[in-house]
Order: C-alpha cells, then sequence, then structure tokens
C-alpha cells in the first residue's frame, strides 16, 4: 500500500456542525447541572439511614399479604373496572365522529378539518388528574367524577386514532359506491365502517388497557376506585393489605391486558 | 327455487347472532357500570347549572397563588428530568438483552422481555406508594418511582426498535472481525438513535404528567399543594395551580414535539 | 492457502448445506463459484469466514483449523477474512468514511474505536481505499444516498481497509444493473491483481464467472460437481453444473 497517503479533506460544514453540537451540548449541561443540583438540595439524606429499618420492617410485610379485608379491596378494585369500562366505553363512541371530523379525506374544507384536529390535540393536552380535580368539584366526589375524566381522556386519543384509520382506507371504495349512486349514510355504513370498524374496536380496547391503570390514580383526589384504598392503606402503614393491593392490581392488570390482547389479535 | 320464500341475509346467520350477542353483552356490562359507578346522566345534564356553578367557584383563579406554586412545579419538573436521565441510562442495556436480534439466546431473552412486561403492569401510583412505604417521605421515591415507570415503556419501545433493524449491517460489522461492542456501535447504534432520542423526549412527557401524582402519596412535586388545598376547599388557588401546571405541559410537549420531528 | 477437507454442514433445520466438500484454493487465486440458488455457494463461502460452523470435517485457513474458534480467535480470523454482501450492507445512517474504516474495527481497541480516535495511518489508509474505488468524493456522504453501484463500491473499500488475505464476496453484483455488475467485478479483478489477495466470488452469471475467474468451481446441492480452470470452461459444463439447459437469466449480458 502506497505510504503515507493523503488524509481526506475536512468536510465543509464541520465547523457549523462543531458549534451546533457545541450549543446543544453546553444547553444540556446547563439543564442537567439545573436539574441535578436542585435535586440534591431538595433530597432528604437522612432517608437513607432509615432505609435499612424501613426494608427490614415494610418488605416482610408487603410479602405477607393480608386478606382478611378482601371484600373491601374487590369491591374497590371491581369499581376501577366499572369507572375504565364506562370511560372507555362513552369515549369510543363519542370518538366516532370527531375521529371523522378530524380525518383529511372526510372533511372538505381544511380549516374545519384542523379545527377538529385542534380540539382532539386541546383535550389530550389535559392530564387526568387536573380533568378529575375539575370533575369532583363540580359534580362531587364519587366514581362518576372518575367516568367523567376517563371518558374525556380517552376521548381525545382514540379521536386521534381514529382519524389515522380513517384517513388510511381506499377511497376507491367509496368513489364506486358514489358512482352508483348511494347517498353520504349509505356510503358511510356500507363503503366505511367496514373498513375502519375493527380498528376501531381495537384501539377502544388497547384504550381499556390504559384506562385501567388511569383509574387507579383518580381516588387520589376522590374521584373513585382503588386509588383513595391506596393512599389510606399506606397512610395507616398498613403493609400487609398494601401487599394484597399490589398483587391483586398486577393480576386484574396482567389478566385484562390478555384478554383484550387476545381479542385485539382476532379482530385485526 | 326455495330460497324466494326464505328471507335472504347479508351476512352469514351464525355471525350475525354473534355480533348481536357481543353488542347486548357490551351495552349490558356498559349500563351495569353506569349503574355501579352511579353515574347518572339524565340528572348530570338536567341539574347542569347547578354543576356549572359548581364549576365557577374555581373562578376567577387566584393569581397570587402563582409565586407559592412556582417552587413545587421547578421541583417538579427536576424530577421528571433526573428521572428520565436515570431510565435512559438504564434502559441500554435493558433493551439490548431483551431484543432478539442481540440476544440469541432464549431464556435470557424471555426472561428480560417478561420482566420488562411485569413493570409496564405496575400502575404509577403504587410504584410511588411502594417506595414511599420504603424511603419515607420526599423525592427520592417520587424520582425512583418515575425511573421505574418510565423504563418499562423506554425499554419496550427501544428493544422494539433494535429487533427492527437491518441485521445484513449488523453482519458486515461482525465480519470485519468486531467484537461485541463494535458490533453494537457501529452496527446497532446508527440505526436506533434517532428513534432513541425521540424515544427519550416522550417519556420525558409523560414523567412530567405523572409526576403530578407523586405529591399525593408524598413522593414530592406540585402534587402535594393542590392536596393541600383541594383539602382547604381553596379551588381559586388549585385552578390558578392547575393553569400554570398546564402551561407548563403545553410548553414542554411543544418544545419537545418541535425536538421529536427534528431528529427523526 | 484454504483447504476444505471434508467438509459438511447440517444447518438447524436439518437442511443440508456442505456435503464432503474436499478443496484446496491457493493464495492469490480468483475462485468463481457457480451454482443454482440453494446450491451451497454461500453456505461455502461463508464457512471460511466462520459465519456459519459446518458440522463435519477440517477447514484450514492460512494454515489452522477454523471449525472449533471462538470469541478472540474468531475475530483474529475475520479480519484477516474481508467479505463482500449482495445487499452491500452498509450501516445506512452511517457516512462513507464511517462505514470504510469499520474495516479497521478488527485492529483496533473496543474504547478507541467508540471514541473514533483512529490513527492518521488507517484513516489515510480507509481513504486511499475509497479512492481506489474512486468514490473518494462522496466521503462524507451518508452511505444510503448512495447508488447500488457506490455503495458497493464502498463496501470495497471496507474490505480493503480491512487488509485482508482473502476476499469473499457473496454474489456481489445479484442486486445491480449488468454496467455496473461489470464495474465491480473489474474492481475485485483489478485488486485481486494488485495486491495478490485471495478473491472467491459468488456468481449465478455464467457469462461473468468466464469472463473474470481463474478458476471455476461448480456447486449442486452442497457439493462440488465442477473444478477446472475457467478457460476449460464452455456453456456444456454450466449445463452439467445446473443439470438443466441454459436460459437467458442465467447470462448478465455485456456492459
Amino acid at each position: 500500500m502506497e505510504n503515507n497517503g493523503s488524509l481526506p479533506p475536512k468536510p465543509e460544514r464541520l465547523k457549523q456542525k462543531r458549534i451546533r453540537n457545541l450549543v446543544i451540548a453546553v444547553i444540556l449541561l446547563v439543564i442537567y447541572i439545573w436539574a441535578f443540583s436542585g435535586v440534591i438540595r431538595a433530597m432528604d439524606w437522612s432517608m437513607l439511614q432509615k432505609l435499612d429499618e424501613n426494608i427490614r420492617q415494610v418488605l416482610p410485610k408487603l410479602f405477607s399479604p393480608d386478606l382478611t379485608e378482601w371484600r373491601k379491596v374487590f369491591d374497590k378494585i371491581l369499581e376501577t373496572i366499572f369507572i375504565a369500562y364506562a370511560g372507555t366505553l362513552i369515549a369510543a363512541i363519542l370518538a366516532v365522529p370527531f375521529g371523522f371530523w378530524a380525518a383529511k379525506n372526510m372533511v372538505k374544507s381544511p380549516v374545519w378539518n384542523t379545527m377538529g384536529k385542534w380540539f382532539l390535540i386541546l383535550d389530550r393536552t389535559f392530564p387526568e388528574l387536573i380533568l378529575a380535580i375539575i370533575f369532583v368539584i363540580s359534580v362531587g366526589p364519587g366514581a362518576f367524577a372518575g367516568v367523567l375524566t376517563i371518558g374525556l381522556t380517552a376521548f381525545g386519543m382514540l379521536g386521534k386514532l381514529y382519524a389515522e384509520v380513517i384517513e388510511s382506507i381506499d377511497m376507491k371504495v367509496v368513489e364506486a359506491m358514489e358512482a352508483n349512486g348511494a347517498n353520504k349514510i349509505q356510503i358511510l355504513f356500507y363503503g366505511i365502517m367496514p373498513q375502519v370498524l375493527p380498528e376501531f374496536l381495537s384501539f377502544a380496547l388497547y384504550r381499556f388497557e390504559i384506562d385501567i391503570r388511569a383509574s387507579t390514580i383518580l381516588g387520589l383526589v376522590g374521584a373513585g376506585g382503588i386509588g383513595t384504598l391506596i393512599l389510606i392503606t399506606a397512610q395507616n402503614r398498613n403493609w400487609p393489605q398494601l401487599g394484597f393491593i399490589i398483587i391483586s392490581i398486577v393480576v386484574v392488570v396482567i389478566a385484562i391486558d390478555y384478554i383484550s390482547g387476545k381479542l385485539r389479535k382476532r379482530l385485526v | 327455487m326455495q330460497s324466494t320464500q326464505h328471507h335472504i341475509s347479508i351476512y352469514p346467520r351464525g355471525m350475525k347472532m354473534r355480533v348481536t350477542l357481543t353488542l347486548v353483552m357490551v351495552a349490558l356490562f356498559y349500563f351495569f357500570s353506569l349503574h355501579k359507578t352511579e353515574s347518572d346522566f339524565i340528572e348530570f345534564f338536567s341539574n347542569l347549572d347547578v354543576v356549572f356553578m359548581k364549576l365557577l367557584s374555581m373562578f376567577p383563579p387566584n393569581w397570587d397563588y402563582i409565586p407559592h406554586a412556582i417552587g413545587p412545579l421547578i421541583e417538579t419538573i427536576q424530577i421528571a428530568i433526573v428521572a428520565t436521565t436515570f431510565s435512559v441510562i438504564i434502559c441500554i442495556p435493558l433493551s439490548l438483552l431483551s431484543a432478539n436480534t442481540i440476544v440469541k439466546n432464549q431464556y435470557v431473552y424471555y426472561f428480560f422481555r417478561n420482566l420488562l412486561n411485569l413493570m409496564r403492569t405496575i400502575p404509577d401510583i403504587l410504584l410511588a406508594t411502594l417506595f414511599v412505604s420504603l424511603f419515607g417521605v420526599g423525592i427520592l421515591p417520587g424520582i425512583l418511582a418515575l425511573t421505574v415507570f418510565s423504563l418499562g415503556i423506554l425499554a419496550k419501545l427501544l428493544s422494539e426498535t433494535i429487533e427492527t433493524i437491518d441485521p445484513r449491517q449488523l453482519e458486515a460489522i461482525q465480519s470485519t472481525g468486531g467484537n461485541l461492542l463494535q458490533v453494537i456501535w457501529y452496527g446497532v447504534v446508527p440505526q436506533v438513535l434517532p428513534q432513541f432520542i425521540s424515544y427519550g423526549l416522550y417519556v420525558f412527557e409523560l414523567n412530567v404528567r405523572a409526576s403530578l401524582v407523586l405529591g399525593f402519596v408524598g413522593a414530592g412535586g406540585i402534587g402535594s399543594i393542590i392536596d393541600t388545598q383541594l383539602n382547604f376547599l381553596q379551588y381559586k388557588n388549585v385552578m390558578a395551580i392547575l393553569i400554570l401546571l398546564l402551561a407548563a405541559v403545553i410548553f414542554i410537549e411543544t418544545v419537545s414535539n418541535f425536538l421529536r420531528r427534528r431528529v427523526v | 492457502m484454504i483447504t476444505f477437507k471434508d467438509v459438511s454442514l447440517v444447518y438447524p433445520n436439518g437442511t443440508q448445506g456442505l456435503k464432503h466438500v474436499n478443496v484446496t484454493i491457493d493464495e492469490g487465486e480468483f475462485v468463481v463459484i457457480v451454482g443454482l440458488s440453494g446450491a451451497g455457494k454461500s453456505t461455502f463461502i461463508r464457512s471460511i469466514n466462520r459465519m456459519v460452523t459446518p458440522t463435519y470435517g477440517e477447514l484450514y485457513v492460512d494454515g489452522e483449523n477454523v471449525i472449533q474458534l471462538q470469541g478472540k480467535e474468531l475475530r483474529k480470523l475475520r479480519t484477516k477474512v474481508g467479505m463482500i454482501f449482495q445487499n452491500y450492507n452498509l450501516v445506512n445512517r452511517s457516512s462513507v468514511m464511517k462505514n470504510t474504516i469499520s474495516g479497521r474495527l478488527g485492529h483496533t481497541g473496543t474504547l478507541r474505536s467508540i471514541l473514533n480516535l483512529y490513527s492518521k495511518k488507517d484513516r489515510a489508509l480507509a481513504y486511499e481505499n475509497l479512492k481506489r474505488v474512486n468514490i473518494e468524493e462522496y466521503v462524507y456522504q451518508r452511505a444510503d444516498q448512495l447508488s447500488g453501484g457506490q455503495q458497493q463500491r464502498v463496501s470495497i473499500a471496507r474490505v480493503l481497509t480491512q487488509e485482508p488475505k482473502i476476499i469473499l464476496a457473496d454474489e456481489p453484483v445479484a442486486s445491480l444493473d449488468p454496467p455496473t455488475s461489470h464495474q465491480v467485478m473489474k474492481y475485485l479483478k483489478k485488486i485481486n491483481q494488485e495486491d495478490h489477495i485471495t478473491t472467491i466470488v459468488n456468481l449465478h452469471f455464467i457469462d461473468m464467472a468466464m469472463e473474470y475467474a481463474d478458476r471455476i468451481i461448480g456447486m449442486r446441492d452442497g457439493e462440488i460437481v465442477f473444478d477446472g480452470p475457467a478457460s476449460e470452461v464452455t456453456e456444456k459444463t454450466f449445463e452439467e453444473i445446473y443439470n438443466r439447459p441454459i436460459r437467458e437469466h442465467d447470462l448478465r449480458g455485456s456492459e
């Protein structure tokens, strides 16, 4: 091989790229120093000394679950499931018209269509807990506030997903029906719905899985479900019961994920 | 033939039955759920004025309370950043171990797959409660809870991406005599880096939202002052906090979305 | 020098890749392996750098039986044997330079390679090799922005940067059009002649095999059914190897 071969020329935009990377690195560094220094200052280091004792005291109790109050736990878990179910179903139905509104190929006017999209984005920005607080204040504490919360948060995501499904359908079928002289409603039920329905259902089931998890936090602000019980149990340092709650929730979540996953596979 | 006398269905009979039955069951369970959760929509809509009045009790928000909420909000964001950082770092080995393009041993692969699945079944509130019970009240349990919570999601997303990479590109690096680390660095990293950054930002958004929950169980952040103000029925203060929080969430998600679009 | 001594390979699913293969390839030879797809050509050359592992027999590369090699020893073998693939197998999102320098991985420490700390000599070597295949103007382009022929030339540069004793090419022109195919084969041939690197190429195009090979080995069903200098090969030989008449798609066509 030729000894002392020439080196490649420096890339043209090397300097520009280096400056850009340097700026990014500096910004990241500043953010990290800010975040970590804040966290370290706020940290209560003395808790680490108690950690050893806590682990010895708490862990064994967590692993010896107490079933004496199983009825209460079961009731609350069932309530969580009911909240998730009712909320998801409301959202799944409500999201259909909004999905059509936000789908590019269904709405002629781009302004109108963009408004639909924005409406759904607006809905998705609200964290569950914020909505839950607002509903608890306006309709009073209880599972109904939870249902409304889940319905409204799931609706934004399902609307967006539905719109994407509608945008991906085969428009030739619709054209053929228009050529047949079918009216709008007929086209909707014979041309569009059969194409999108399985995926709509699949997304609704998927959202149900998420909502089961989401419903567990509603109780923190009094919107029903198991959350309140978790809070009280932990405050009373009733570790054996907390252990039981954890196991029950994990089992329920796994079971629902499994069934829902099976159903989704059959649908699509 | 005889069929002229029969009603001819467009759908097979069995299917029609199954669909109807499913719909009836879905509807029944729905009404049962509404009953159980005491969801009375008729009452809700007929008393809409009362609902509206109660809603108005949150307005106008007490803007004077905002300065008290800034400190906890900053703490919340810092917790989310630190937790996201930890989970981004830990997820790298974890997702490599649960990707079948890298790990050929079936037992190792399924062990880590199932570990990730198990991690994702535990809701964030339980993780926070669990860590508070072990560490006591403070931000450390909050950081740990969010780390574990986002780790499950992030490692799952990343390992799925690693499973879809082009194995031929790895083969080429192997054929030059590169060792495992070199194969990962030269073959895997360039293929997944943009998605990895995007997932990291996405999980950061999730963490900001989830960090709200922490304060309610004593794991730090803005949740604790919301809890207090709620208990004191200071709804105008609550509203001020919620608006501040919403503004922060929108700001963070806008920036994060902008960055995500640029990397992919 | 490469020697196959009664080498057989059975895949885990029961497919027999190689059946009692006995053959010796001398240093500096340009050998073309021909055969239909599924004849075992790919298994044959992938055995040499142990991308697959023969299940029986002895396989000597550079005087060493490679069948038992593992870990570090295996990687050392692979640094000596460069490989070119049908689909180029470049890392798409990396630059041409980064792809080329990855040929040095086997010679570079892990930490140095991760931090991109290649010696001046290595970088110069990579660039010289890009020049040899006339692709140096794209040195900082992303690999997936190049055409197929250009990508295959980058992969030749990558192999050269490895400074191998043997080059294996697995259907290097199957994804290319006729003019680019000839270009790639010419580069391989030129490198073989100038650097005396033993080169083994899998091809299923008869005319290309006859044009570029010094020696042709024919395979069918995992066995070697022909082995001789290219000058002795006629279309009839191929009909015997393929066990059927020659068809048009067995020919690549001229430039």
